[in-house]
């Protein structure tokens, strides 16, 4: 219960982050993507925000046995650098430039949906029951579920 | 205080862009040292769309505070959540979520897990992930915002 208390806590946060740094607007992303154009280092900022109150505990999580409310971390165990990778990226990272949605600001956004958004966030999620369920040979390969370390 | 680039660029001022990219760290940090779970959110989409026995319940949680997060900025800070119409055509906003879903379940992540989380582990596959999918990205918009019109 306290675990799915922390899980709550933990998305509400993510949210409000997202909007304070103006990542709920795509607008702002594809001005940092825009290399070409007024370029707008909002983004790069807030990474770094980030990941400087992170490192320290993602670190801690790499040597400590098991984290406080639960008996085990389940962090990904590939190692790897391979073609889904890339590949997956690739996709990724061609479909955030159209438009300017990562996940995470989608789902914050639909509080305040526009019909771009929903036509987004319902072709994304098509996107991923695809990936998991659809019949094609890419989706049979190992899934990228984060395994359990012991 | 508006440390802008030169041009004024900045979209918003610097600090609520680090005080916000703190708050995302500090999510993620509590959803792994308590938890022991990664705040990727494609990752979390994932593992709903192919449930594993009890590993349900704390995704559709964090999706719900997510949401709760995202009404509270309503509140908060109204201008940070409004209606966003965009000029992209609708077969292209479809296709660029079809291939934000497929593409971070194949490449594992996302800008939160792989960006955030991968980053901060000093993860080399999400430094890889991370410099392909931005180096994309900047591609793609490229060519929408500048290519596109100009052949049009």
């Amino acid at each position: 219960m306290k675990a799915l208390a922390v899980a709550f806590l933990a998305g509400l946060v993510f949210a409000v982050g997202l909007g304070l740094s103006g990542m709920t607007d795509p607008q702002r992303i594809l001005g940092f993507l825009d290399v070409a154009g007024r370029w707008d280092p909002t983004l790069a900022f807030v990474m770094l925000g980030a990941i400087a109150v992170h490192v320290g505990p993602a670190r801690w999580a790499l040597r400590a046995a098991r984290p406080v409310l639960a008996d085990t971390f389940a962090l990904p165990s590939r190692t790897a650098v391979d073609a889904r990778l890339v590949a997956g990226s690739v996709l990724f990272g061609v479909g955030w430039g159209t438009v300017g949605y990562c996940p995470g600001p989608a789902i914050v956004d639909l509080v305040a949906p526009s019909p771009t958004l929903l036509a987004f966030v319902l072709a994304m999620i098509a996107g991923v029951v695809v990936y998991h369920h659809g019949k094609l040979r890419l989706a049979r390969m190992p899934t990228p579920q984060p395994s359990i370390r012991t | 205080m508006d440390v802008a680039a030169p041009s004024g660029a900045l979209s918003i001022p610097v600090w609520n862009a680090l005080a916000g990219g703190a708050l995302i760290g500090l999510s993620a940090s509590l959803l792994l040292v308590l938890d022991g779970r990664v705040a990727g959110i494609s990752s979390i989409l994932g593992g709903i769309a192919r449930p594993h026995r009890g590993d349900v319940a704390w995704r559709a949680t964090f999706l719900a505070g997510l949401l709760a997060g995202a009404g509270i900025l309503a509140w908060l800070i109204p201008a940070a959540v409004v209606p966003r119409p965009s000029t992209v055509p609708l077969l292209a906003v479809v296709s660029a979520g079809l291939l934000v879903g497929f593409g971070t379940q194949l490449g594992g992540g996302c800008t939160s897990g792989h960006g955030v989380c991968g980053l901060s582990r000093f993860s080399k596959r999400s430094f890889v992930a991370v410099v392909t999918f931005m180096t994309a990205a900047a591609v793609t918009t490229f060519v929408v915002r500048h290519v596109l019109p100009a052949v049009r």
